[in-house]
This record gives structure tokens, sequence and C-alpha cells, in this order.
């Protein structure tokens, strides 16, 4: 049976300079021998190689995955869910040492690491272990003969392309439920970011039966599509942009495979004249939830890139939100007190930078932060952008294309209808934001918002118990919450007659 | 009348040497988040462009589209695809050799923006 529970503990916790791909329960090197070298945006510096797989890696993958497939699937919810716990048991003793390793690769500040990323992908094991324990399927009395049953089965190898902007976490939102459904797993890190992955395979990786669960690291062109367009996975999930998104619903067209596509989004976060009926608490987390455009430096999906401030307080709740913006300290992620790190990539920091460009050519006005930032020290290698806050009108690019960087565009609405209206005028509608003091507002705005999830007064908050997912051009399907074990799932129906007579028709 | 994509010296030289080991080619502008508002390569055969896909231009032989709900945003823009070194985990082809495509843009005039040739749809023929 599989106990992985209880073997010692993985020893290896130290980092290693290579890392190979794993696949069957071992670290298996590419069939080609080839690495890549992956970099710190902080300062440049190299952090390890990792290997550059092709198909025949992915091939490999998929050979362990559907070799252990009837098993895992057979193996009971309650074991499955053990083993999810052992996961998270040591994903949390090994808090730090993932956290730094997500900080280096990713640029990201260690105190988000720390407090989010690392603990929430310990939470979300831990989450779909209780989930699939308690799940049940159903029975429908068709007539006092004739009974339906409803089983969940697992679907069976599933594929799972994970973005760069929270490599361990988007990972656990995608493992953590393909395995407690019963799944395995092919799974492939960005390119960009694949070091929490590796390590965390050194960590975990005895746990899981061997082919359960199998990482193969490389590019998109030379991983991704091979794993997407396989006629050996049953399901495909991708989180990126819309393009590639496409492409692999194309693949899976010709496979007819189900998907999730998480695709990105353009986020509006409104505030209505009340936040500043009173100078207390709720006014300073409303300020603070403007703000929040900074986290993860902007490069988050639902990243509320659109504020929208009634015309009514704008100046006065302007001066205050800028002052606060202003105030994010930008710097070396490692140091505990950075609330802004790296851009992931130099080819990322001037995208962004590009958009500013483009926020100037359209006249939108920029308030504060519009350049490069020099943190200075070891981070002049590094890849950093300020905080930048243009005002301009809903039409401009910079109000609609989604710029994935510390880039907030804000503009006034007059009145609820208003709200609505400039809120929804976008392609897409992953994420959106609400802050009044009237729950009327909140309501209102919350139901007529086309968008996944409305945060009302809150934002950037991901606990596993609530669904994630996006409307309109930011994709389809949910994560998240005990929902999305219906994606990992089939449902088999058992159409039962207990009646001894025939029909009567032949 | 003036072009919509325009390229640098380096990102053809790219395209050419691309074009010649994976064979015809197409640029897809994407969107949302990661890799968004990059320039996806990708070889003709992996890629089924849609019937409402706006053709924004061509490098060489190679056309470049933007899907249809991005176009109005891009529609004043003077696209010119370029070449950097460092990140993006896209699928596009050229990422594996460490160096990606990337648009700068230029808004047109208004007396350009007045001579804007026609933009054209579907796939390549």
């Amino acid at each position: 049976m599989p106990d992985g529970a209880t073997r010692a503990e993985t020893a290896t916790t130290r980092l290693r300079t290579r890392y190979d791909n794993f696949i069957g329960g071992a670290w298996k090197a590419p069939v080609k021998g080839r690495y890549f070298t992956d970099r710190s945006p902080i300062d440049g510096s190299t952090l390890c190689e990792i290997a550059r797989s092709d198909a025949a890696d992915v091939d490999a993958a998929l050979d362990a995955a559907h070799a252990a497939r009837k098993r895992w699937g057979n193996t009971s919810p309650a074991e499955r869910a053990r083993l999810l716990n052992v996961i998270a048991d040591r994903i949390d003793a090994n808090l730090e040492l993932l956290a730094t390793v997500e900080t280096r690769d990713n640029g990201k500040p260690i105190r988000e690491t720390m407090a989010a990323d690392v603990p929430l992908s310990a939470d979300h094991f831990r989450y779909f272990a209780a989930c699939i324990r308690a799940e049940e399927g159903t029975i429908g009395e068709i007539d006092h003969d004739t009974i339906a049953y409803h089983f969940r089965e697992p679907m069976g190898v599933v594929g799972q392309i994970i973005p760069w902007n929270f490599p361990l976490l988007m990972a656990s939102w995608k493992m953590a439920p393909a395995l407690a459904a019963g799944n395995c797993v092919v799974i492939k890190p960005a390119s960009d970011t694949p070091m929490s992955m590796a390590v965390l395979m050194d960590i975990v990786g005895d746990v899981l039966p061997e082919g359960v669960l199998n990482v193969v690291f490389g590019h998109g062109a030379e991983v991704g599509t091979p794993l997407a367009r396989s006629p050996r996975i049953n399901k495909i999930a991708f989180t990126g942009e819309t393009t590639t998104g496409r492409q692999i619903m194309q693949y899976a067209a010709e496979t007819i495979i189900p998907q999730t596509m998480e695709l990105g989004g353009k986020s509006p976060n409104i505030f209505f004249a009340d936040v500043m009926d009173h100078d207390d608490a709720f006014l300073d987390k409303a300020l603070e939830g403007f703000a929040l455009f900074a986290f993860n430096k902007g490069e988050v999906c639902t990243c509320p890139s659109r504020a929208l401030v009634q015309e009514s307080i704008f100046d006065k709740f302007i001066e205050k939100a800028v002052a606060r913006v202003a105030r994010i300290k930008v710097g070396d992620p490692l140091d505990p007190a950075t609330q802004m790190g790296a851009q992931c990539s130099q080819g990322q920091m001037e995208k962004i930078l590009g958009y500013i460009d483009v926020g100037r050519q359209e006249g939108a006005k920029c308030l504060t932060g519009g350049e490069r930032a020099h943190p200075g020290g070891k981070c002049e290698g590094g890849f950093y952008v300020q905080p930048t806050v243009f005002y301009g009108h809903n039409k401009m690019r910079v109000f609609q294309e989604e710029i994935f960087g510390p880039v907030l565009s804000v503009t006034t609405f007059k009145d609820l209808d208003d709200a609505i209206a400039i809120g929804n005028d976008t392609i897409y509608g992953l994420g959106a934001g609400v802050w009044s003091r009237n729950i009327n507002n909140c309501y209102r705005v919350g139901r007529e918002i086309e968008a996944g999830r409305v945060w009302t007064n809150c934002y950037h908050v991901y606990p596993a118990h609530a669904a994630f997912g996006g409307y309109k051009q930011s994709g389809f399907g949910r994560e998240t919450h005990k929902l999305i074990l219906d994606h990992y799932q089939q449902t088999k129906n058992l159409l039962v007659s207990y009646s001894p007579n025939a029909l009567g028709l032949f | 009348m003036p072009d919509r994509v325009i390229v640098t010296p380096q990102a053809r030289a790219l395209v050419r040497r691309l074009r010649a080991h994976y064979g015809k080619l197409l640029f897809h502008l994407s969107g949302g988040c990661c890799e968004g508002s990059a320039p996806m390569c990708f070889r003709q055969s992996d890629f089924r462009v849609g019937a409402r896909d706006v053709l924004l231009g061509a490098i060489d032989d190679t056309p470049f589209y933007v899907g249809a709900a991005q176009f109005p945003y891009w529609a004043y823009s003077e696209l010119t695809v370029d070449v950097t070194t460092g990140g993006g985990d896209s699928f596009s082809l050229e990422a594996p050799d460490g160096v990606r495509f990337v648009v700068r843009s230029r808004l047109f005039t208004d007396e350009e923006a007045a001579s804007l040739p026609a933009v054209g749809s579907g796939a390549p023929a």
C-alpha cells in the first residue's frame, strides 16, 4: 500500500545546483541531457540548472502516470487524504526554505511568501484532503424498482501547466484537488520559476506512490505543447495568457478532453464616496485596498489594476491613496521590511515599462511612480519598477490591457450604475473589488459585475474554501473550493433495476 | 500608408531563422496574464487562426494577428516587433533559446490614423 508517511523524511532539504525531472518517484535526467539556467530577478544571479525537457520526457512521465493510475484511483479516500496531509505537514515544516527559494526565484517579497504563498500551499492540500473524505455520491429513486446511483470517479491522468507568478501556490491549487480526486498528475512548472517545485519534490517526493505525481521541467514549446497535445491525458489545466489558452483548447478539441482555463483579468476596484464618511479604520482599510495593486508587484491575474473612485470624493481620496502608494517600500525582496520586490524577469520589466510609455502617449496623467526603480546595491542587477498610478479614462489601453505589473489606472464614476458600466467595460472578468459602508451598494455591484470573484470590503484574500475563476475572456472552470473536484472527476451513473419483470416491449 | 506592424532587424533575423527551422509560421498577439501582450510565434500547423482574428500585418511571409476582442485597443498603435533576452515562459517557438519577441507601441498621429489600411481577418491562405 502507498505508505510514504511512515518512511523517513527526505533528508535532502539542502539546495542543489542542478535539478532533473521527477518521474515515477525518482529524479530522472532529461533524455537529451540538456539543462537551462534559472536566474534570480533580484540581482540576475544564477540559482541552479534545470532540466530542459522535451516530448520524450513528457512521454516518460505519462508512462509513469499511467502505470500508477489504476492503483491510485482505487486507493481509499481516507488514505489519499492522509498522504495529502503529510505533504501539507512537510510544506509547513519547510516554510522558511520554500519561502526563501520562492522569493529568490520569483522576486516576490519574503514577507508574502512566508505569510501567503507557502502556508496557503499547505492549506490547499489539507483542504482537499478534508473534502475528499467528506465527499459522497448520490442515490436517486427513479421509481419503486429503479435506482440511479452516482459515483465520482477520477479522470485518470491529468496535465497541468503552471504560471510563474505564484509558482508553488498555483501548483498546489492544481495538484491538491487532482490528487485528492484520485488522478495521476504530469505537471509543468514555468521555466522562469521552476525551483520551488524542484525543492518541493526533494521534500515530499517519497510521500506519494511512484508515478502519481510527475514533474517535467522545461519550456512551453518543448514541454507544454507535447503535454497538452498528448492523447494520453484526460484533462488539461492551464493558467496563462489568452493565445496559448486558445492553442491548448485547440489541442484539447483534437483529443476531446475537458479543460480549465485561467487567462488573466483587468479587475476593477470600486470605491464609493461613503468610504470617506469617517476617518477611521475602515477608511484605512480601503486605502490599503487601493494600494493592493502592488501586491506581488502587480503580477497577479486578479490585480486590482483599475481603480474606480466616486467623483464626489475623488480629490480627497486620491491624495491619501497616492500618498499611501508612494510609501510602498521597493527593494530587495529578501529583506523582511520590503513590500514590493523585483519583477519576475527582464522581459516582464520591459513590458511593464512599455505600458507606462503607452499610458503617457495616451495622455494618462502619472500621479506617482512611472519609472524603473533602482534600489541600489546588489539589486542593481535586478528588475524593479516603481509603483505607478495613472489617472485617465477607461477606453485607454492602460485601462484595458493586462499589464501584469505594479501599474494602476484610476478613473472616476458618477453613481452606482456608472460604476457597474465602467467596471464591466472590459473583455475580462476574473476579479473585482467593491468598497462601501452601504450594504446595498456592495450587494448590487457584487451581483452586477461580470467577474468570478467580487471581493467586498477586502481584496487579495485567497482562502481554499472560496471558488476562483473567470467570466468572459478570463477563462472558465473554477479553482479552489470543493467544487473544483468536479473538474477532476467523472460522474458514473449506475442505473439499476430491481424489478424481476421484463419491460414488455419485445 | 502607415504599416501597423514593423520589425527590427534583430527580430526579422530571428523570424527568418525560426522560419527556416520550423516551416511556415504565424504571430498571434496575446492578452491576459503572464506573457499577455507578447506576440506568440507558432508553426501555422500548431494554431488555428479563427475567422474573427484580425490580420494586422506580416513579417516577410509570416502573418501577424490579434484576437478580435483585443483589436479595438490595438487599432491605433504602431507595433514594433523586437527581440529581448531573459524571461518569458511562453509556448512561443523562440523562448527555449532564451530570447523572446516583444512589441513596443507608438500611438499613430491623427493624420496617420486617418490613412490606416483596412485590416483583414481569417486564416492565412
